[in-house]
């Protein structure tokens, strides 16, 4: 997984903290997230609601909302289209993505990519923070000093790679089914959809309850944590979230690479539009999903 | 409007006959001296007027006026003269019309006639202007049948007090009425075709056309083509047999409401008319992307039932002929998905994941799924629920400027 932090270049100079007075009053901001790793996540939160609307109405076609909704857009071809489209949108982003890693990882041998504090690849310390944060859900132990990336975004991370592979794979074989028998047996169509819709509802159940719940309406993050819109966060939120990964910046003496500025309001003001939305339908979804699942 | 007292008419025609005592009534002269005046009511109100030219120019119009009204030779004649038997010139058609359901509806069905005011003049229209058949003007030139039949048939109070279903205006929007309402096509059905004129029966009675086992042949006078395909496939068979409850021509098309096979609209409704009989089937196909694309319509290409068996010679996979039969896949798949090859039409149209026996890898892969689904959610659920009461703890507990960092 790509890493936020350049390790080679440096976009802040040392001389501009130098130059800037010890302000205790004014807090100091730190990038936790590149604009090309916010737009990734955008790319990614847009086309999957289309996605998932429109996966949806598919799903439960039976359903009064699906057939009042394709009525309104003429029908299922236009559902269709939206699907597809979005579904080419987001192939396109993760292959994007998938590059980027091979580029770093490989050609430019970034090891830290697959192993250390700011990979995503999982690691035993991942395993001792699972358990020691369920230990303090119990008041069993002390909270566990995160790194840069906590368990739970790992996973985060890996179910949706994992679902890119699956639900991408079974969508194109269903898009093309011609051209996929020719590798396939007949079966595997039918398996297909029963990947693609269970897997798709994995995706839409675990995002807009689990993922929205963990990442943002928690109340220490309530109503939404703006990090992945603005990408920068207060020192203080910093410190507190991530102890080790703060402690590890400031031992490598590395603060000065990530101290960025404040986000502009209008940058606040967008996100805050921006990400409500997102929220709001994607509750919506999740209401209509459950009573399409309750109503059989 | 005139009304005429007994009295004064008597005295009045009395008069004028005065001239010629003891000779046969004629129609020009003397009986539509009197009748002519169109206006002219009985004491019960009713119109006894009648219209010389439309008379000559009726097909009747060769006739005395005493032919038809028997026991009026003289002048003057009762008041009211009894009604005129056509069965007298007409025995095939009273025949028929005395077993019709029209005559039982006036014997056995309480505040029923059959008919509103004589078996014949009730359809035929006025008895002094009835034209042959074939006559644009007739009430029964096919083009005019509906709107007779209407007459009676097209009123909700009246199909409401015999439990009778509106028959008329689902046939006016049919493909049939249209055909002969809109289109002006003399060979569209209309209610004689199917139901017959004078002998027109209950579909519960074996005799009638329209009684469920004889509708192929009578559908099939006309759709002659269609007919002999119905009796290839294994429903026309089944039908032939003695198998009462296979389907017939109006089971998928109903009697009076039919619409234009192709169009959306039907393409949209009659998935679930197979699936009333064929229940497993339905279901199963409920479950494919065919059903899913078809529910949300602008799509009715998607495949229904008969695209792939055929609507009317549906036979069973095993026959050579049939259109899913294996030999015949390609073709069959490959009306709609270009390049389908040996491999794709091994796809199951009707795979059933919840069947461990004949589907095992889908229903295998569809409890991996199932498992993986519940196993993540349950899990998180909890995490996540833990940890918000936590956290609300913590937040309570300490309200220190880093609470929102709990």
């Amino acid at each position: 997984m790509p890493d936020p932090t350049p390790t080679t270049a440096a976009p802040t100079p040392e001389a501009t903290i130098a130059t800037q007075p010890a302000a205790p009053e004014q807090p100091r901001y730190f990038l936790r997230f590149t604009l090309g790793q916010r737009c990734l996540h955008a790319v990614l939160f847009t086309t999957f609601l289309v996605l998932a609307a429109t996966g949806l109405m598919m799903r439960f076609s039976g359903s009064i909302w699906a057939i009042r909704f394709a009525k309104l857009v003429d029908g299922f071809g236009t559902i269709l289209f939206f699907h597809k489209f979005c579904a080419l949108v987001l192939t396109l982003a993760f292959i994007i993505h998938v590059r980027e890693i091979v580029a770093r990882g490989i050609f430019k041998r970034d090891k830290s990519i697959f192993w250390g504090p700011t990979s995503m690849v999982a690691n035993w310390k991942d395993v001792k923070d699972l358990f020691g944060h369920m230990r303090w859900f119990l008041g069993l132990g002390p909270k566990p000093r995160f790194e840069r990336y906590a368990y739970w975004e790992k996973f985060d991370y890996w179910a949706v790679f994992w679902g890119m592979v699956v639900i991408g794979f079974s969508g194109y074989a269903m898009w093309f089914a011609p051209f996929f028998a020719r590798f396939l047996p007949g079966w595997a169509l039918n398996a297909a959809l029963v990947i693609h819709s269970e897997e798709g509802l994995l995706a839409i159940l675990f995002i807009f309850s689990i993922h929205f719940v963990n990442t943002h309406l928690r109340p220490d993050s309530f109503p939404m944590d703006m990090v992945i819109f603005t990408g920068r966060e207060s020192e203080e939120e910093f410190k507190n979230r991530r102890p080790d990964e703060y402690q590890r910046m400031i031992a490598e003496g590395k603060s000065a690479t990530r101290i960025t500025d404040a986000p502009p309001l209008w940058l606040l003001n967008f996100s805050r539009v921006v990400g409500f939305t997102a929220i709001v339908i994607g509750l919506a979804l999740l209401v209509l999903t459950l009573s399409a699942y309750i109503a059989g | 409007m005139k009304t005429v007292s007994s009295f004064g008419l008597t005295l009045f025609a009395s008069v004028l006959l005065l001239a010629a005592p003891g000779r046969p009534l004629r129609a020009d002269t003397d009986c539509l001296s009197c009748h002519g005046d169109p206006t002219l009511q009985d004491t019960n109100g009713k119109s006894i007027g009648v219209s010389a030219d439309k008379f000559h120019a009726s097909i009747h119009g060769s006739l005395k006026c005493s032919d038809c009204h028997k026991d009026i030779h003289d002048y003057p004649h009762p008041d009211h003269p009894a009604a005129v038997q056509c069965e007298t010139c007409h025995a095939d058609e009273a025949s028929a019309i005395a077993g019709s359901i029209h005559a039982k509806a006036s014997t056995s069905v309480p505040g029923a006639t059959g008919w509103k005011a004589h078996p014949c003049t009730g359809c035929h229209g006025n008895a002094h202007e009835i034209v042959t058949k074939t006559d644009p003007n007739s009430t029964v030139y096919p083009l005019n049948i509906p709107k007779t039949c209407g007459g009676c048939h097209g009123d909700p109070a009246m199909a409401k007090k015999f439990h009778l279903p509106n028959v008329y205006a689902l046939y006016i929007d049919s493909i049939h009425g249209f055909a002969l309402g809109k289109e002006g096509l003399l060979v569209a059905a209309n209610c004689t075709s199917c139901h017959g004129s004078h002998k027109i029966l209950s579909h519960t009675d074996p005799q009638s056309s329209t009684y469920r086992t004889n509708i192929p042949r009578t559908c099939g006078s006309c759709h002659v083509g269609i007919n002999e395909q119905y009796q290839q496939g294994v429903h026309g068979k089944a039908v032939t047999a003695g198998n009462a409850s296979a389907p017939v021509c109006t089971d998928c098309h109903t009697a009076h409401g039919i619409v234009e096979p192709t169009s959306a609209d039907f393409r949209m409704q009659s998935t679930p008319i197979c699936g009333s009989c064929h229940r497993d089937k339905f279901s199963t196909y409920r479950d494919t992307f065919h059903s899913q694309l078809g529910l949300l319509g602008g799509y009715t290409e998607t495949a229904r039932c008969w695209d792939c068996h055929r609507a009317h010679e549906v036979l069973p996979a095993s026959d050579p002929n049939s259109p899913v039969n294996k030999a015949n896949l390609i073709a069959t798949c490959g009306r709609c998905h270009a390049g389908a090859n040996a491999s794709f039409v091994q796809y199951q149209p009707h795979a059933n994941a919840r069947n461990r026996k004949l589907n095992p890898a889908l229903y295998y892969i569809r409890l991996f799924m199932n498992l993986l689904l519940t196993s993540v959610l349950t899990f998180f659920l909890l995490h996540t629920a833990l940890w918000l009461i936590r956290s609300r703890f913590q937040q309570a507990k300490s309200k220190s400027p880093g609470g929102k960092n709990a």
